[in-house]
């Protein structure tokens, strides 16, 4: 008979707007394991933790914790039973020292309280200890590391006295010894009777660390096993697992030309380095690779916003410098960038005015805006992707987010690019936009644009590329032809010795 | 998209006053005094529109004074060493086209909060002058006040070049490519900067033309009188920053009109003569100033939520 679990999910579902971020997950923690949860980019991981933590109410199904069944959390509640989120990027007050950060979050509110300088001081070093922290409490936070920042966290979770301790890939950004000293805080931890949930991309941390693994997998549980009776090849399979729907229109005619010879490519400032590949006209190059390996920083180096400080970039033949925005432009690049909502339209322009800025110099020669020309080449737009509502006058905020990345879409058609950049295009937008948003990028492709599509979406990335590049680390690591199978593209993304590489 | 909503509203309030000056108190409308009030504004106009081109990049500048000072002190210094106005009024311009860039350059190319910046250039520039003049007046020679050509026609001339200023920025921020370049860069810089666009240089020429409009507006005070204060643009950068908000440019950047800031400034510049004209007294003004621009600042956040 298994113990009563700390936490447990019951068949959670969690919608934003027309997206199924959780189709019915279940899952439960027990005290004393580390419980790994695994899954693609998008699978529902951390919608799962901001439903643990109350930050998101489910939509349907229960938790269960320590044995009260809830039908939703808030934080405060979620507090109050011990459960405790430590993010990759840990929420503190940089310019708080480290006891005050703590206490913050230990003592009992009320601004008229006298502060106990020595007691809170001394709280603060018996937690840190406790959490294999050597950190001095007077430190002022933004001074710490990474990893002091995220074990000062880990106390703060034990001074709440947490039984449930959510960690979302806590190592990102760490180095091995600190990850070492992380994971010796974990399984204390763990031996004290605490419940750790951790999400981590690395599979040889969950060898090392984990208990139990569950695999989300388009927001619904695969399965939970033991760790130990799982290898590698298992867990890939399990994250990746289905057959990829040919939902996806197919690729026209076979590529032509090189438009795009990338040599070398690196900016030491964006993380990115020694990346090599082409891409022709009519091709759709995929970009595949977990979060934080480099795609949209590979896009900001090509497009100048971040420009490149080694290698070349050869656009049909022609050397560019792309040291600029401007520059990328006037050599024929074009780049819509992930963020639609902040930085793909400007929101105190109409849809018309959106359209046309990244076009003055061809549509108004001589710098007089002229309202024949903006209005033929916003309606031609409109309507070749069929912007809803067709309206040119319209705030383009008010426009569906689907309709909003048309809009960042049609900007750059206005300029005829060569080499067309998309970051995400279908992110955050409904299955039928989707579909639409991939039938748009072929025709461009077919009217001889290359492409570059950056995704996290694997099925998107399998679907939509005829050749797949995987990025990790910030590097292209491997260049895959369109028909790999998904489990192969996982492995080459996630660093392990991939099956099928070509 | 195109309301005019704040402009009507301003417009509204204005005729208002103007309805009650002109019941009781018709002497506010005599040609010459009111004449007078106008050409005093002039400069005051011409200052605004470029303050409101630095605004709608979502930028401020609280030095406007402090320039308008230091180019009134050099235009009468180098009219009383006998340059000719043709080159007195180049050489005020460049000034504060250079002054302008300065902040410019401090904002835009090493992007720096454009308050603080303007804070300290504009501490600075009074500082300096206080030392270089401690207080002196300029005397201008004959000739320079109304330009010689008299008190009407010199007024009359200040309007002119007042309205030709507004009327050129007003059309270049509507039909000029570089104007709604200045809407996208206060509306999201970096959305803009996606677009191919360069908005610091957008915002380094929004300082620089407001630098420029302070230089002009320097040489427009001069003339109406036969001596230069030191600070004489004292004070001119609250004026200016008030008539920009009252006519519904927004402070977060890239919304607003040219229009609004018209009628705005006449708004508050008419209030003081008004409460003269019925006998009130002249202690209510700030507070009716204050009490305007609050009701503006109101105004525009309830726009704000309405917009999705």
């Amino acid at each position: 008979m298994s113990p009563v679990p700390l936490l447990a999910f019951e068949a959670i579902e969690k919608s934003f707007g027309a997206v199924r971020a959780l189709r019915g997950v279940s899952f439960e923690l027990r005290a004393g394991e580390v419980h790994a949860l695994l899954g693609e980019n998008g699978a529902g991981k951390s919608t799962l933790i901001k439903v643990a933590t109350g930050a998101h109410a489910p939509d349907a199904g229960t938790l269960v914790v320590a044995g009260e069944r809830l039908a939703r959390l808030d934080p405060a509640a979620a507090k109050a039973h011990g459960i405790a989120c430590i993010y990759q990027q840990p929420a503190l007050f940089p310019d708080l020292t480290v006891a005050e950060n703590l206490a913050l979050r230990l003592e009992p509110a009320g601004g008229w309280r006298r502060v106990r300088w020595g007691e809170r001081r001394r709280r603060a070093e018996a937690l840190l200890r406790q959490a294999g922290a050597h950190v001095p409490p007077d430190r002022e936070v933004r001074e710490l590391s990474m990893p002091e920042q995220q074990l000062v966290e880990m106390a703060g979770a034990l001074g709440a006295g947490a039984r449930i301790v959510l960690m979302d890939e806590p190592t990102a950004s760490l180095t091995q010894p600190e990850q070492e000293r992380l994971f010796a805080a974990v399984r204390a931890l763990k031996a004290s009777g605490v419940g750790i949930i951790y999400i981590s991309h690395r599979l040889d941390e969950i060898f090392a660390l984990a208990d139990r693994v569950t695999v989300l997998r388009d927001g619904a549980t695969v399965g939970s096993r033991t760790a130990a009776e799982l290898d590698e090849p298992d867990l890939i399979r399990l994250m990746v697992g289905r057959e990829v729907d040919r939902l996806y229109p197919p690729p026209a005619a076979p590529a032509g030309e090189v438009v795009l010879d990338v040599r070398g490519l690196g900016c030491a400032a964006a993380g990115v380095h020694d990346v090599s590949f082409t891409v022709h006209a009519g091709e759709v190059f995929a970009l595949a690779g977990l979060v934080g390996a480099g795609r949209t920083e590979l896009a900001r180096v090509l497009f100048g916003l971040t420009p490149a400080d080694a290698g070349e970039v050869r656009l049909q033949g022609e050397r560019v410098a792309l040291g600029s925005p401007r520059a990328a432009m006037a050599a024929g690049l074009a780049y819509v960038p992930e963020d639609r909502r902040r930085h793909g339209v400007v929101p105190e322009l109409p849809v018309a005015q959106n359209l046309t800025l990244a076009a003055h110099r061809a549509i108004f020669p001589g710098g007089w805006l002229r309202a024949g020309p903006e209005q033929r080449c916003a309606a031609e737009l409109i309507a070749r992707l069929d912007i809803r509502p067709a309206e040119p006058a319209a705030p383009v905020t008010s426009l569906s987010g689907g309709n909003q990345q048309k809009v960042a879409l049609g900007r750059w058609l206005a300029t005829n690019p060569r080499v067309l950049i998309l970051d995400e295009p279908t992110q955050g937008v409904d299955v039928g936009a989707k579909g639409e948003i991939h039938r748009r990028i072929r025709e461009l492709a077919a009217g001889g644009l290359a492409v570059i599509l950056i995704s996290s979406d694997l099925p998107e990335v399998l679907g939509m590329g005829d050749r797949i590049g995987v990025m990790r680390g910030g590097t292209l690591r491997e260049i895959l032809t369109g028909g790999t199978p998904a489990p192969a593209v996982m492995a080459a993304a996630l660093g392990r010795a991939g099956k099928g590489a070509a | 998209m195109k309301s005019y909503a704040r402009e009507l509203a301003v417009a509204a309030v204005l005729g208002l006053l103007l309805v009650v000056l002109a019941v009781w108190a018709p002497a506010f409308f005599e040609p010459a005094p009111l004449r007078s009030l106008l050409a005093r504004e002039a400069p005051t106009l011409v200052v605004a529109c470029g303050m409101a081109l630095v605004i709608l990049t979502r930028q401020i500048d609280i030095s406007v004074g402090s320039q308008f000072s230091a180019c009134s002190v050099a235009a009468g210094l180098l009219a009383a060493a006998g340059w000719p106005m043709g080159l007195v009024l180049p050489a005020a311009v460049a000034l504060g086209a250079v002054l302008g860039a300065v902040n410019g350059a401090l904002v835009a190319g090493l992007g720096l909060p454009s308050i603080v910046v303007t804070l300290a250039t504009m501490v600075t520039l009074r500082q300096g002058l206080n030392l270089a003049r401690q207080g002196e007046f300029v005397n201008l020679p004959d000739g320079v006040q109304w330009l010689g050509l008299g008190q009407s026609a010199g007024q009359g001339m200040l309007l002119l070049v007042a309205g030709a200023v507004f009327v050129t920025l007003a059309l270049a921020l509507r039909h000029l490519a570089a104007g709604r370049h200045v809407y996208a860069v206060g509306s999201d810089a970096e959305a803009a900067r996606l677009a191919g666009l360069r908005p610091r240089r957008v915002t380094l020429a929004a300082f620089m033309l407001l630098g420029a409009c302070a230089g002009l507006a320097a040489v427009m005070n001069v003339v109406q009188s036969p001596q230069v204060q030191p600070l004489a643009g004292s004070g001119l950068e609250l004026k200016v920053i008030a008539a920009v908000v009252v006519g519904g440019v927004a402070i977060s950047g890239g919304r607003g009109r040219l229009g609004g800031v018209f009628l705005g400034l006449l708004l508050l510049a008419f209030i003081s003569p008004a409460l003269t004209h019925l006998h009130i007294e002249a202690y209510w003004e700030k507070a009716i100033q204050g009490a305007i621009i609050l009701l503006a600042v109101l105004a525009d956040a309830g726009r704000k939520e309405d917009s999705p």
